[in-house]
């Protein structure tokens, strides 16, 4: 593609103490694409989405964020964090804001938004995840599968180039990970251009363009979701592939699980 | 009994004098202390290592002296060091630096259990540390902070009492005058006790139903669970 990356990761390391979690990782999504990150827990594939928007600081390495170095000198973190929407695993809303105002405030305290503008703003993202209609509510009088949704609409606030989905559903109960799923759903279909961690194997067929697997801080395989999923090259990423589909899905085998997405796909609109 | 009501009726004035003190002095000491206190907390929890460590030994000093030992430092001992303050000053610093200390303490309880994660979602949009101190943590720990605030609020208006040893004229202060004067010490502190208990049982309303107030929905329980 001639297309140039929005996100461009270049030999990234992080070290914490005498540990070293990243270990050399380079890797670049293009404008529209929906990368998802796989592999086994603990291989640094969280730290990899902090290190790329800065929320803990890379040892080594560089990363560009369309044309702009992001890991130089002196660049303004709060100006880069604007433009990377983040989307966290436990949602982290803000408590002690309603719904609306958890998507404002990022409007109206970093955009320098005036209120009514934002407003209508944070409506058109709460409309855009499905929950315009509860706009008042607090994050603790919503369910987990809403909450995330709010997580998401105020990443969305933002604008940014690109959004990063740290295991968007692992903390969800298993029926509520449907309507998060399909949010991301439509944000792909919509262009966004996104990074996922997660172990949704149905999600990452259905929506990736391309999968990575991450083990041990290095990226053992990359490709289509096909190529990984159908005909791994290494035989870590077949293991770890094969197991998770088991885990996650209850299917028994492969045959089953394509069969699945086969179904979801001929209902999509 | 009428006895005691023409006794009432007759010290009653200068006891209000003395309890307009008190309140003036527990006011102006919680005042110090939210201000002194809240940026002490925020250099303890957010600050350098060496900053930290001057802030935790302030806490320490003031938590860790008796409230009349302080007292009795700033009003005779501090003068040696040049530092002369009037009764009423002496009383309002006093109370207020010891305040602050454990002011710091609670605001830092309360900034720690918001948590880190919400700092990181509120960098993660783009705000400064500032800024998400100012809109994020704060609002929220303030709300927390309501029960252990309310106590220190609590303590500290009994704890004006010890100004008397200074000379200022506070409740306790005019309390001793007017006993001695009518030589009926029972009936005089009986009736400072119920100023003392109607003062703080009016603020302890006030406070719950700002608590009240500022409570986030779907929140309650777990804040009156603390409460």
């Amino acid at each position: 593609m001639p297309e140039k990356p929005i996100l461009r990761i270049e030999n990234l390391r992080k070290s914490f103490g005498g540990t070293e979690i990243i270990k050399g990782i380079s890797l670049e999504v293009l404008p529209r694409e929906v990368v998802v990150i796989v592999g086994p827990s603990g291989t640094g594939k969280s730290t990899l989405l902090q290190c790329i928007n800065l929320l803990t600081r890379p040892t080594g390495g560089r990363i560009w964020l369309a044309d702009r170095e992001i890991t130089a000198p002196g660049v303004n973190v709060n100006r880069i964090r604007q433009r990377i929407g983040m989307v966290f695993q436990e949602f982290n809303l803000f408590n002690h804001l309603t719904t609306l105002d958890n998507v404002t405030i990022g409007l109206t305290r970093v955009l320098g938004m005036k209120a009514d503008e934002a407003r209508r703003k944070g409506r058109f993202e709460l409309d855009r995840v499905g929950l315009s209609d509860h706009a008042d509510k607090y994050p603790a009088q919503l369910s987990g599968g809403q909450k995330q949704r709010v997580g998401i609409a105020r990443a969305l606030g933002m604008d940014p180039a690109i959004m990063l989905f740290d295991e968007p559903t692992s903390a969800l109960d298993p029926e509520l990970t449907g309507e998060v799923l399909n949010v991301m759903h439509k944000l792909a279909r919509e262009g966004m251009t996104m990074l996922v961690v997660s172990h949704e194997m149905g999600f990452a067929r259905e929506v990736a363009h391309r999968i990575v697997f991450m083990e041990a801080g290095f990226i053992v395989e990359a490709g289509p979701p096909q190529q990984l999923f159908e005909a791994p090259r290494s035989e870590r990423a077949r293991q770890f592939l094969s197991m998770i589909a088991r885990s996650h899905n209850g299917a028994d085998s492969p045959e089953d699980q394509r069969g699945r997405v086969a179904d979801d796909a001929t209902r999509k609109p | 009994m009428n006895e005691f009501f023409i006794f009432f009726q007759t010290i009653i004035p200068e006891l209000l004098q003395g309890t307009r003190v008190t309140l003036k002095i527990a006011g102006g000491a919680l005042f110090i202390g939210f201000a002194v206190g809240l940026p002490t907390a925020l250099i303890r929890v957010y600050g350098s290592p060496w900053l930290q460590l001057i802030v935790t030994g302030y806490i320490n000093i003031f938590r860790g002296t008796p409230l009349l030992v302080q007292l009795f430092v700033v009003y005779y001992g501090l003068p040696d060091l040049g530092l002369t303050f009037s009764r009423l000053t002496a009383a309002y610093l006093t109370l207020g630096l010891n305040s602050s200390a454990y002011q710091a303490e609670y605001f830092r309880g309360a900034i720690q259990s918001v948590g880190e994660k919400q700092m990181v979602a509120a960098r993660a949009i783009g705000m400064s540390r500032f800024k998400a101190i100012r809109y994020i943590i704060l609002p929220q720990a303030f709300r927390l902070v309501m029960p252990s605030w309310s106590n220190e609020m609590i303590s500290i208006i009994k704890y004006t009492a010890v100004v008397f040893l200074i000379a200022v004229p506070d409740l306790m202060g005019k309390a001793k005058m007017v006993s001695s004067r009518y030589f009926a010490p029972i009936s005089t502190y009986i009736i400072v006790a119920l100023i003392y208990l109607v003062i703080v049982g009016l603020a302890t309303l006030i406070l719950r139903y700002v608590g009240k107030r500022f409570e986030t929905p779907g929140l309650e329980s777990m804040e009156t669970a603390t409460r």
